[in-house]
């Protein structure tokens, strides 16, 4: 990844942010019902949405591992996943503010979008111990891969089931063609895009600092700088450069 | 005077786009601090390499500090 295009696409995420907030602030209407408050809508459903793409691709990408053995296809998973974490905590956060301010509680636990978003966001918590808690690279790296193909395939599925159930206080977004109107509606989709395209810089941006720093470690080892002992425990993928 | 000018609730909108924002610079702030250890190993490859291209026969040398001695690149 070439750092020009790291730059090129840090400041297209930053317009389209910007742009697609001061649409939501500016041009979308005032909800009628919740008022200012729904302006809380425009982070929270796209960074929702966006955590939960970045899982399911990070079981994507596991999948390319599990079929060629490339480690660079288990970094790819672990920092899609990773950043999608990010995402997921940024979600219950802002879901609890907006849930206190529209209902009146901080949680709601008989509501099935609010605790199947738990429960896949915990069950993702336990990708990094997972991963750290196994030694051995190759075999961190295969386990890593099918638990995040099977955890995957378990977010559509999930959401699948939420939707079909019965809502009680949290809203649909899309259960109809006109439920938002058209100025909200872009500026939803702004802020949509705005936020996968913060998702897609941030993995950049992690899978670029990866990359350099398994150069580094490849250049010293050249020099003959490395101590050749254990390499160190974690639960991030290794990369092995040169 | 701001905030007599904001809706009701405004608060609770102001903290969700904080939280937001609070997320994002943490994560800069581990970035910065990644880039500064990833800089600092450069400069400790750059002292390396200088040290093994001017080993046989330089003088000068021998005058710097043992490379071995500093701490690993690794984490």
């Amino acid at each position: 990844m070439h750092a020009a295009r790291l730059r090129t696409l840090s400041i297209l995420t930053v317009v389209v942010l910007i742009a697609g907030y001061s649409l939501a602030a500016f041009s979308a209407p005032m909800d009628a019902d919740q008022g200012f408050m729904q302006k809380i809508f425009y982070l929270h459903v796209p960074m929702a949405i966006v955590a939960l793409c970045g899982f399911v691709f990070g079981g994507i990408f596991a999948i390319a591992h599990l079929r060629t053995e490339d480690p660079t296809w288990d970094l790819r998973s672990y920092v899609a996943i990773h950043i999608a974490l990010i995402l997921g905590v940024g979600v219950l956060i802002t879901g609890a503010i907006w849930a206190k301010a529209s209902w009146g509680h901080w949680w709601v636990w008989d509501e099935p979008t609010l605790v199947s978003f738990l429960i896949i966001f915990l069950l993702y918590a336990t990708y990094t111990p997972l991963r750290f808690s196994i030694e051995d690279r190759e075999r961190q790296a295969r386990y890593a891969s099918v638990f995040a193909v099977t955890a995957g395939a378990f977010v559509p599925l999930n959401f699948v089931a939420v939707r079909s159930a019965t809502s009680l206080v949290h809203p649909r977004t899309f259960d109809s063609a006109d439920n938002l109107p058209g100025a909200m509606r872009s500026a939803f989709l702004v802020c949509l895009l705005g936020m996968a395209l913060l998702f897609v810089t941030l993995w950049k941006l992690e899978m670029t600092h990866k990359h350099t720093t398994a150069q580094l470690r490849a250049l010293k080892r050249k020099l003959g700088g490395e101590d050749g002992g254990r390499p160190r425990r974690s639960a991030a993928p290794e990369l092995r450069v040169g | 005077m701001i905030a007599a000018a904001l809706p009701d609730n405004a608060g609770y909108v102001v903290a969700a786009y904080l939280v937001f924002l609070a997320l994002l610079l943490i994560y800069v702030a581990i970035i910065a601090f990644k880039l500064v250890r990833m800089q600092r190993d450069v400069s400790e490859l750059n002292d390396l390499a200088d040290r093994r291209a001017g080993a046989p026969g330089d003088a000068s040398a021998d005058d710097e500090p043992s490379v071995v001695g500093r701490s690993s690149l690794h984490e």
